[in-house]
């Protein structure tokens, strides 16, 4: 297939990622200001409803209506993915800049706790928090975040290794700028690009280990709407109403299938030594 | 190389050490006292103290520490505050499920990534590229959870053919206890299985790319032998790497299915003990499987050293 061909279905592929993400993200700020039924009303007499018109996913097992717990269960994904990768971006940035800027016995510590906190999955941190502090959304972003803490520590130590023996930074150096200045001023501007790339990729793995942790019930708490925390429910009646385990599931494969797809094509545009 | 291995070997025991450091620290350190985390409200301060004493929690924090690892290091984690017996030994029991299902899924993971990413790397850009990338695009996606309650859906509730969950133990023979974590060990390696054939399909195809591919063509060979003696070859330096890794991942995520299909292993074990306040075996779970992970990495390390001609004569 020719250059052209394959570049336009990778473009397709973002396009469609676009679309998801951008159903995921209207749906999560929709259902803020509105959802079809109230999210917590619980109903006993329409208790495990299979999908109707009044509720087009069915009910849960107190009666509240799914599509509207679906709906607002998109706002735990988004925003414990996006601290927990922030969380893991700017302490990974922090220390993988400190350690390859200054090299020595900084650095030597920095990578070793890097490889020690890669040792840590989100689920095992998680397990480590919930048991000492209680279990709750505030974990589940640390826990996922702090996983990310050695992947961005590495990219950025790399990048500034390689940064730091360039003309322009020794040309700064010359004029007399401190380490700190260089660093956030002339060596850092360079590595958000890799940054970013690395956060969109590191984006939809922290959704699914989030939703790992409410299933768990190591994440969030109910009665909060979170994908994880119904499908963990649904599990109890999935003879009685399989549409249950369905529809919270479905949400978040479409939500990580959208970041993904999306990540795929950020990357061949800001990197195009990957295509 | 030897030295190289020597280098890598220290790094591996100050990363052991970063990691005891981390294990001890958010358990003894952050919280307070664990005394009366473990007693909760119900504890009277007299009984508190003992609890504490026994515990050793009125010594200097290093010497605590020294002891802790010092015991680790002897294979004593400690006692279950639940169970009442050594967490070492309550560990080493539930290691019969979670090991097996991690290497199953390890297995499950190679049969189908592997061949599954050379098929999509010699088929680049046609149809059959599309729709292995594809079918790996939906792997990605999926939870591993969400899999596995599809499953047993599927396969327990509507079909009857298997148990929706329960382990009843390797007693039995080979078979009973393989066949109760088949659908585990495919809902964990799903994931990790589309992970590696895209990886195996990348590197894969890089070399097919390279001169020496052109000059075996070019000297007539088949394209079959092409692909897996020139090919398949050169790209398992990347595809060994990833793997390791990813048994660790799947260790970890273990941890998640043994819940999903109520197994007894390391995963229940440790968020039984979460709600029973049992901080010994917590500590203990996470410390095992931390170090394992830390490990694993290290022996990938090492042999990508040796599997590496370029490296080895260095």
């Amino acid at each position: 297939m020719s250059r052209r061909g394959r570049r336009a279905r990778r473009h397709r592929a973002f396009g469609v990622g676009l679309l998801l993400t951008g159903l995921i993200v209207a749906t999560a700020v929709c259902s803020l200001v509105y959802t079809p039924r109230d999210p917590l009303r619980m109903e006993l007499s329409a208790r495990l409803a299979a999908p109707s018109v009044a509720h087009p996913m069915g009910t849960d097992q107190y009666g509240r209506d799914l599509l509207s717990r679906v709906m607002r269960g998109a706002i735990a994904s988004l925003a414990v993915g996006a601290v927990a990768v922030g969380i893991g971006m700017v302490l990974g940035v922090l220390l993988g800049a400190a350690g390859g800027w200054r090299g020595g016995w900084l650095d030597e510590a920095v990578m070793r706790l890097a490889d020690a906190v890669y040792g840590f999955p989100a689920v095992l941190s998680a397990l480590l928090l919930a048991a000492v502090f209680h279990p709750g959304v505030l974990i589940s972003m640390v826990a996922v975040g702090i996983a990310y803490v050695p992947v961005f520590a590495r990219l950025t130590r790399a990048n500034v290794l390689a940064l730091r023996v360039q003309e322009f930074v020794t040309a700064a150096e010359a004029l007399g700028a401190g380490d700190g200045a260089i660093l956030w001023r002339h060596v850092l501007p360079n590595t958000v690009s890799p940054l970013i790339v690395q956060a969109t990729i590191s984006f939809p793995l922290a959704i699914l280990a989030e939703a790992a942790l409410s299933y768990l019930g190591l994440g969030t708490q109910p009665p909060r709407p979170s994908w994880g925390l119904m499908l963990r429910d649904a599990q109890s009646f999935l003879q009685l109403s399989p549409w249950y385990a369905i529809f919270p599931g479905a949400a978040i494969a479409l939500a990580v299938l959208g970041f993904n797809l999306l990540g795929d094509g950020l990357r061949d545009l800001l990197d195009p030594r990957a295509t | 190389m030897r030295a190289l291995i020597l280098r890598r070997a220290m790094a591996l025991l100050a990363t052991l050490f970063v990691v005891s450091l981390l294990v001890f620290t958010v358990v003894r350190v952050l919280p307070g006292d664990p005394a009366l985390l473990i007693m909760g409200t119900e504890g009277s301060p007299e009984a508190a103290a003992a609890l504490r004493h026994a515990m050793g929690l009125d010594r200097p924090i290093l010497v605590q520490y020294a002891e802790w690892l010092g015991g680790a290091l002897r294979g004593d984690l400690g006692r279950s505050i639940q169970y009442d017996v050594a967490v070492g030994r309550l560990v080493l029991s539930r290691l019969s499920v979670t090991v097996p299902l991690t290497l199953l899924a390890g297995a499950f993971m190679l049969l189908t990534a592997v061949p599954l990413g050379v098929y999509a790397a010699t088929r680049s850009g046609r149809a059959g590229d599309y729709l292995a990338m594809g079918l790996a695009q939906l792997g990605l996606a999926i939870p591993s959870f969400w899999a596995g309650l599809l499953l047993i859906l599927l396969f327990a509730v509507r079909l009857g053919w298997v148990q929706a969950g329960g382990f009843d133990g390797w007693a039995a023979g080979l078979w009973p206890g393989v066949k109760a974590l088949l659908l585990p060990a495919f809902a964990l390696g799903a994931l990790q299985a589309a992970i590696l054939a895209r990886t195996t399909r990348g590197a894969v195809l890089e070399v097919l790319q390279a001169d020496h591919v052109r000059t075996a063509r070019a000297k007539g060979l088949a394209e079959r032998a092409v692909t897996w003696k020139h090919a398949v070859r050169n790209a398992l330096l990347t595809i060994v790497t990833v793997v390791g890794l990813q048994l660790g991942q799947l260790l970890a995520g273990s941890i998640v299915l043994e819940n999903v299909f109520y197994l007894p292993g390391l995963g229940r074990l440790a968020l039984a003990a979460i709600s029973a306040r049992d901080l010994p075996v917590v500590q203990g779970v996470v410390l095992l499987v931390a170090a394992t992970v830390v490990t694993l990495n290290f022996v990938v390390d090492v042999l990508y050293t040796v599997l590496d001609p370029r490296i080895r004569h260095e």
